[in-house]
């Protein structure tokens, strides 16, 4: 039985910020590389009930990015950036904004950190800062109907990985 | 008239003070005193002793935890003690739980597709 890194969440009541802090057993420049690769990218971004294309990737520092998730009765969720910096394989600055929002314009800034951790692992640690609380209260809160069906349904998928194994 | 304007601002008031775990949880101090008294019940004279704060300062906070029900206070003769009462605190932990999922199961896909990447990097070994 494979133990699960555990995720980290610090969403602290009344801040516009917030961590999400993660363990990889995988170097570093392979984690970094599953962020930044597109073809990478795909396989594992975004909601597993939602798949996920890219419309637009310029990589790099200077670049810009548009992702699309599409669910079974095809509705469609673009997300949209800039990156502000890409240094291979430490750290990636870059805007985030979900076009679902009824108005235009809350942004958030992303910072993934890739540490280096002993016996070839990854830690990682987004800081993501919202324009208000209120926004990054509302990110967080999003998809609140679904959730509870969809974390049986990751059980059966961990069990199935684990029988293939 | 002046009744229906009298209900409105009673309506407003009720509100403007409407109070939220959220909000009780917001300030470091009350979290800190949620701390203490979970351990064991304490009057407010104890509470206050624990914080540098002035004692009304101590008091409203304690107004606020009240009013949000993360506090009861139960009076023992002449004493008034505070205790914790936890449960609202779960609307917190159920508050952030779809964010949770959709991170927990990002990074579950992204465990696979790294050993993957593993698996391949072992198989063609590239030179550095």
């Amino acid at each position: 039985m494979i133990t699960k890194n555990q995720t980290t969440f610090k969403v602290e009541p009344g801040k516009q910020e917030l961590f999400v802090i993660r363990e990889f057993d995988a170097p570093r420049e392979l984690v970094f590389k599953a962020f930044t690769d597109p073809k990478i990218i795909v396989k594992w971004l975004g909601p597993k009930d939602l798949s996920c294309r890219i419309d637009k990737l310029v990589p790099g520092s200077g670049g810009y990015w548009r992702f699309i998730h599409t669910d079974k009765n095809g509705n469609e969720y673009g997300f949209h950036g800039v990156c502000h910096e890409e240094t291979a394989p430490e750290r990636i600055i870059r805007t985030f904004e979900f076009e679902g929002l009824p108005e235009k314009g809350h942004v958030v800034l992303e910072t993934a950190k890739f540490d280096e951790l002993p016996g070839g692992r990854t830690k990682l640690t987004i800081h993501s800062v919202y324009q208000s609380v209120m926004d990054r209260d509302g990110m967080v809160q999003s998809g609140m109907e679904r959730g509870t069906n969809d974390s049986y349904d990751r059980l059966d998928e961990i069990f199935e990985n684990e029988l293939a194994k | 008239m002046n009744a229906y304007i009298y209900i409105c601002k009673r309506i407003l008031t009720y509100f403007t003070m409407r109070r939220d775990v959220f909000q009780a949880i917001a300030d470091p101090t009350r979290r800190e005193i949620i701390n203490l008294i979970a351990q064991q019940s304490l009057n407010l004279n104890a509470i206050a002793d624990n914080f540098e704060v002035s004692r009304p300062a101590i008091s409203q906070h304690i107004k606020i935890l009240t009013e949000c029900g993360l506090i009861v206070i139960k009076k023992q003769g002449r004493e008034r003690f505070c205790e914790v009462k936890l449960q609202p605190l779960n609307q917190v932990a159920d508050w952030i739980e779809p964010f949770r999922i959709l991170w927990t199961d990002q990074f579950n896909k992204l465990d696979n597709v790294l050993e993957g990447m593993k698996a391949k990097s072992k198989k063609r070994p590239r030179k550095k």
